[in-house]
């Protein structure tokens, strides 16, 4: 399979493309392995369906649509059991149908990669037009306490490069991963250069051994898989460490529950990953993510030509969120500006790391931020030069 | 037995049962309540397997959430994914397409099949995806308490329609079968032999198999119908029930309150997995590096 898979993708190595970042996410996929594919149609995310349905039959894999979102995660998670790596993509409507199945394959400790293009809600809201308004449901959308992981791509070369780190974060955390594109990069086309297929890093899936417990008694302990003889037992229901079902137990639970949720706290240091950008001298800082990254980005290079040094943050993993680069930025600066296209998301979870001032830039609208308008909440909080944009 | 001595357990010799060889049996006794019809539906199915020789390593169940889930899960031992409410039959897609050398059996209750996952039962049907799915009907729900259900009979007062319930069942066996499923029948709890029958049929049928099974519920649904023992749904089924050739010659208004049961349907459709797999297999040479 994997040679017929390597012959596949080796036709874009060292080829620079131009991609939407629907596509590259898709190929993302491909390189890390991804074999199986359960989605449902919708705006903006629909691209990566097209690309899974015509690319995983050339690499045996199997693509298929189905009747909703609920199930395509259900799909994809039964895919999982018997051997795949696999991932379904969506946007705001499918992405709050599949919070259920999201808790399930936190519970059962199933890798998947959930894609979600968000676009402008709540509801149908502008169904074509992008935002970034699933920040906080990716974080807490599905119910009882669990931990998870997002990341969020501000290139089409990055939909490609984090989609296949979602893959592996979902294989080493044995955990589902939650890539939070938005409508504007997924649907942004740009220049995209594929790495050699067999210098792409592939987490492999770490199998148990026949007697040892598949659900418990170690951080993240080795998978099973159907078919192996071993007559696993695979439930939502609180579970010990057999993957036997006890729901009246409180410290089954709370063991279950808290090692579920430490996996992924306790290693927040090796999932996140940030792009800091500092400037000596700095008191004004960004932080922004996403598509929003872009011209926020372009808003501080251009501060910066103007004689106000900003720092620059752009935190590439969302969740489990990057306390720590931002308790560094929050010592350097007096104020941190986070533009973000909803009201105020990520804004909230800046707040809690530090006692200065944080001032959400916020657009909605279904029209990304300018870089002039950012530049403009930028110069306002800068005190060494509060001048107009002109 | 009421009227004899109880003899104490440990000079009771019982001869294990046969079929409990298909169980896990350190977790038994089951949770099901007294008289409950998952027990007989539990036995045919094992009796089935037995029949078949189907060792159990090669199935997996895919159940969801309800009385009749527990059924297979965690009860039968095999492989067993517990999934959501209403989603086994999604989850179990993923499976099958993954690992069609494996039989997927789904058993679950019609809140969980035709309630809230009825949309999945449609469509897997219509895909004929293979895999048996064992509707186990007992007409509400009953873990909850005995709420009414999609399968409710009209007039029937349940704790949530206190009154009467004014909706219509749904037929699944023949809505199963209009959507295109390879193997359709309905049996009872009564019709143990048929039963067992037809589930070895339905493991044999390459696509999608489906049987409703009517499944005496005496404690949340006897209670609001004054039906509390086995008995009386057993007697109800025997004396509603009507085969179905039989039916076809009988009118609507013949049929009113009866039980059609017997096989709906057995065709040979092409199968989704293997046709999926067909696909695969056109891309098996590597074909010539095509510019883009």
């Amino acid at each position: 399979m994997t040679t017929q898979r390597r012959t596949r993708l080796s036709r874009f190595e060292d080829r620079t493309l131009f991609l939407l970042g629907d596509e590259a996410a898709a190929y993302g996929a491909l390189y890390a392995g991804c074999d199986f594919f359960a989605g449902y149609p919708i705006t903006p995310a629909s691209e990566i369906a097209e690309v899974m349905s015509r690319e995983l039959p050339r690499v045996d894999g199997y693509y298929v649509q189905m009747e909703d979102e609920l199930a395509s995660l259900s799909a994809v998670i039964g895919a999982v059991w018997a051997g795949a790596k696999a991932m379904t993509a969506t946007s705001g409507p499918g992405f709050s149908l599949m919070q259920e199945n999201i808790g399930y394959a936190i519970m059962t400790e199933t890798p998947c990669v959930i894609i979600d293009v968000q676009r402008s809600g709540p509801s149908t809201g502008q169904a074509t037009k992008p935002a970034q308004g699933d920040v906080l449901q990716a974080r807490w959308g599905t119910h009882g306490d669990h931990e998870i992981i997002a990341l969020a791509p501000s290139s089409v070369q990055e939909c490609f490069e984090l989609t296949g780190a979602a893959f592996n974060l979902a294989e080493k955390y044995r955990t589902p991963v939650i890539v939070l594109m938005d409508g504007e990069i997924g649907h942004l086309r740009e220049s995209i250069s594929f790495p050699r297929f067999d210098d792409v890093a592939r987490e492999a899936r770490r199998l148990a051994e026949p007697e040892t417990d598949a659900f418990g008694g170690e951080p993240v302990p080795p998978m099973s898989r159907f078919g192996d003889g071993r007559f696993i037992h695979v439930t939502g229901s609180t579970h010990k460490a057999s993957g036997m079902r006890d729901v009246s137990t409180r410290a089954v639970h709370d063991e279950l529950v808290t090692r579920l949720c430490r996996k992924i706290s306790d290693a927040r240091a090796q999932i996140t990953n940030v792009e800091e950008d500092i400037a000596a001298g700095a008191r004004v800082g960004v932080v922004a993510y996403g598509a929003t990254a872009r011209p926020a980005r372009g808003a501080v290079l251009e501060a910066r030509r103007r004689g106000c040094a900003v720092d620059f943050l752009r935190p590439l993993t969302i969740w489990p969120f990057p306390e720590a680069a931002v308790k560094r930025l929050a010592e350097r600066v007096e104020t941190i500006l986070v533009p973000e296209m909803n009201l105020g998301q990520l804004a909230r979870e800046v707040e809690r790391f530090t006692s200065g001032p944080v001032v959400p830039v916020s657009k909605i609208g279904g029209v990304a931020h300018t870089v002039d308008e950012i530049l403009e909440a930028i110069l306002a909080s800068s005190p060494e030069l509060r001048a107009p944009v002109g | 037995m009421n009227d004899e001595t109880i003899i104490p357990g440990p000079q009771r010799q019982l001869k294990p049962h046969r079929l409990l060889k298909f169980l896990r049996q350190e977790i038994l006794p089951t949770t099901f309540c007294p008289g409950c019809g998952c027990g007989t539906v539990l036995n045919s199915f094992a009796q089935a397997v037995e029949e078949l020789r189907i060792d159990p390593k090669d199935m997996v169940f895919v159940t969801g959430i309800g009385c009749s889930s527990w059924i297979p899960s965690p009860y039968f031992k095999g492989d067993t994914l517990h999934t959501t409410h209403g989603r086994p039959i999604a989850f179990a897609t993923g499976v099958k397409i993954m690992r069609p050398d494996l039989k997927v059996v789904v058993i679950a209750g019609d809140g969980d099949i035709a309630g809230i996952g009825g949309n999945h039962l449609v469509h897997a049907a219509r895909r004929n995806i293979d895999m048996t799915v064992l509707m186990v009907n007992n007409w509400n729900y009953g873990m909850t308490g005995g709420q009414v259900s999609p399968t409710t009979p009209f007039g029937v007062a349940t704790t949530t329609t206190p009154y009467e319930n004014v909706e219509h069942p749904l037929e699944a066996a023949e809505l199963v079968a209009a959507a295109g499923a390879n193997y359709v029948s309905r049996w009872t709890t009564y019709h143990v032999f048929p039963l067992m029958e037809s589930i070895q049929r339905a493991l044999e049928i390459d696509g999608f198999s489906f049987i409703e099974i009517l499944s005496q519920c005496p404690v949340s649904y006897g209670k609001m119908v004054d039906m509390r023992k086995a008995s009386d749904f057993l007697k109800f089924y025997r004396d509603r029930s009507v085969r179905i050739h039989k039916a076809r010659e009988m009118s609507a208004e013949q049929l009113e309150g009866r039980i059609v049961v017997g096989k709906l349907v057995e065709r040979q459709r092409t199968e989704f997995a293997a046709s999926l797999r067909r696909i695969n297999e056109r891309f098996r040479e590597d074909e010539p590096v095509r510019e883009r």
